[in-house]
């Protein structure tokens, strides 16, 4: 049975309805199905520009289908994705360049030095080699990876590469910013290394985040919120607001009361 | 808000993007090349093997007699050189497919696929950089071949490139195309079995067509209509400084076919659905 959306009156998962904030990304009505199963029914929301929205979800929600309609990996089989006003499948070209990302699974070339795989991002960006040094360097010196420039990625700790994969999405200066799980199999101060960092990214410089998870821990109750389930919206808006239209004292139980299950959580 | 963040770009892209691309993708292409020394050897084996053991064996058993482009008779090493130039970019062009169907299932074919230049263009800078290490892997071999005096004339060395490139388009053309219709790294290896070696020896490679049409007229025809046929002609005039205008126009337009046919025909997803309708992340 459908669960019943509870986003607030007025209210989209960036906040308070606001004509003058910048949408980084739109979607709207976005489903898509393997074969008779469907990964994701007509799911909508939005992520204001320098702003946090998390997506939370357990494995199998359909995170990662959305993210690969996002980032145009998969055709869109109904509705609409659009990136700073652009449609992502009638002008791909200027939707993914305002966009980065960091996909669940590792991305990285692990024969290739940590510069060389900056460099190669940038180079699929059309950066000129000389801007692109400098930029790597930038990028390298802001995630603390300064020191390992010249070090063969398969060297790096895991949470090395994920701050890696970061800067490289970073590389092109987008003004929105996607992540999928990334930090899948961390400890926990690699987790809150990167996941300081990304909220860094948002105030310094105000780019927008979708951050994919399935970790409680990683949410704060200022944050914007979307709950995907079984490829459906539960709910979305401001965390406060979700816990307390779904009568619970925490977003743990809100989710569990939604969902209808709390087996498997990770608290 | 960071001015660098507000910053728009103009839209679309210029020219010097496009070739700052191009070369980006070759030049990672040929990182991962140097860095593969086993894949560079085995490259270089494979054609040598036939070269100093098949070759010396046969060479008695299979005489060659007077056809273009040689003007004179031919060790029968001479007359294989062409077709092993020709092998070695055929497994190139089937290695680099292999590699976008591990590199799809992998995520790392995502990096590639998530510019925001045009998807058709990424492919084909792909195909030309899969290209530009096979023609390297030639020339790796035609000098192993200089030292056991199998040599072409000087101005060979310069009329082959051309022929090379096209050829080496084709055949990464053709790979991406099958390519595009794996949906499992495993099935790649059957699709391999059937693709090469009965291209490679359906053809004008090991020996001349018309011992071919003595032996069976039927397997004639079918080695004419096989396009490796036409790229193993094509390399073997060139390589004499001459030109075989009909495998130019066979091995030309089927690189056209081949590539059209790859670009609409890839798909990206159907390695990531595979994990997402096995259960692990959707």
């Amino acid at each position: 049975m459908m669960k019943p959306d509870i986003s607030i009156a007025g209210e989209t998962a960036t906040g308070p309805y606001d004509p003058a904030a910048a949408m980084a990304l739109v979607i709207e009505g976005v489903s898509h199905s393997y074969g008779p199963r469907k990964a994701l029914d007509n799911v909508s929301f939005t992520v204001a520009a320098g702003s946090f929205t998390a997506l939370l979800g357990l494995n199998g929600a359909g995170k990662s289908t959305l993210f690969s309609i996002i980032t145009r990996l998969f055709g869109i089989q109904a509705g609409q994705v659009r990136i700073f006003g652009n449609d992502i499948e009638h002008n791909p070209g200027e939707a993914l360049r305002c966009m980065g990302v960091v996909f669940q699974p590792r991305t990285l070339d692990l024969d290739l030095s940590v510069t060389q795989n900056l460099l190669y991002h940038a180079a699929l960006h059309g950066i000129r080699r000389r801007e692109a040094q400098l930029r790597s360097d930038e990028a390298l010196s802001r995630m603390g990876l300064a020191d390992r420039p010249g070090s063969k990625v398969r060297d790096l700790s895991g949470g090395q590469m994920r701050r890696l994969e970061i800067a490289r999405a970073l590389l092109h200066r987008p003004r929105l910013l996607l992540l999928d799980e990334a930090t899948v199999g961390l400890d926990v101060k690699a987790r809150a290394e990167i996941l300081g960092h990304v909220r860094g990214l948002v105030i310094e410089q105000g780019i927008g985040v979708l951050w994919a998870s399935h970790l409680f821990d990683e949410i704060k109750p200022s944050d914007d919120l979307v709950i995907l389930h079984q490829g459906r919206i539960l709910a979305k808006g401001k965390v406060a607001s979700i816990v307390a239209k779904a009568e619970a004292r925490d977003l743990h139980s809100a989710f569990a009361r939604l969902t209808e299950t709390s087996s498997g959580l990770v608290p | 808000m960071s001015t660098e963040v507000a910053r728009r770009e103009p839209p679309g892209f210029a020219l010097v993007q496009y070739l700052t691309c191009l070369y980006g993708i070759v030049w990672r292409e040929g990182l991962r090349f140097i860095h593969q020394r086993e894949r560079f050897i085995s490259a270089l084996v494979r054609p040598l093997v036939w070269l100093f053991i098949f070759a010396a064996g046969f060479r008695q058993v299979l005489g060659i007699s007077i056809i273009p482009p040689y003007e004179t008779y031919v060790l029968y090493e001479v007359y294989i050189t062409p077709g092993l130039m020709a092998m070695i970019q055929l497994f190139n062009g089937m290695q680099s497919s292999l590699s976008m169907v591990y590199d799809r299932e992998m995520g790392n074919m995502r990096t590639l696929l998530v510019s925001p230049l045009p998807r058709w263009y990424l492919l084909f800078c792909k195909l030309l950089a899969g290209t530009a290490v096979s023609i390297l892997q030639v020339y790796a071999f035609l000098l192993i071949a200089w030292f056991w005096d199998i040599e072409a004339a000087p101005i060979g060395y310069l009329t082959v490139l051309p022929a090379l490139a096209l050829s080496g388009l084709m055949l990464g053309s053709l790979g991406m195309l099958i390519s595009s219709g794996i949906k499992q790294l495993e099935n790649f290896a059957g699709v391999m079995n059937f693709v090469i070696f009965p291209m490679f020896f359906a053809s004008s490679a090991l020996y001349p067509l018309w011992r071919v049409q003595e032996g069976s007229p039927m397997l004639y025809y079918v080695c004419l209509l096989n396009p490796f046929t036409h790229a193993v002609e094509l390399i073997r005039f060139a390589l004499y400084g001459k030109a075989n205008w009909v495998s130019l126009a066979v091995v030309g337009g089927c690189t056209a076919a081949f590539m059209i046919g790859a670009m609409f025909a890839y798909d990206p997803s159907p390695g990531f659905s595979r994990r997402g309708a096995a259960g692990g992340e959707t």
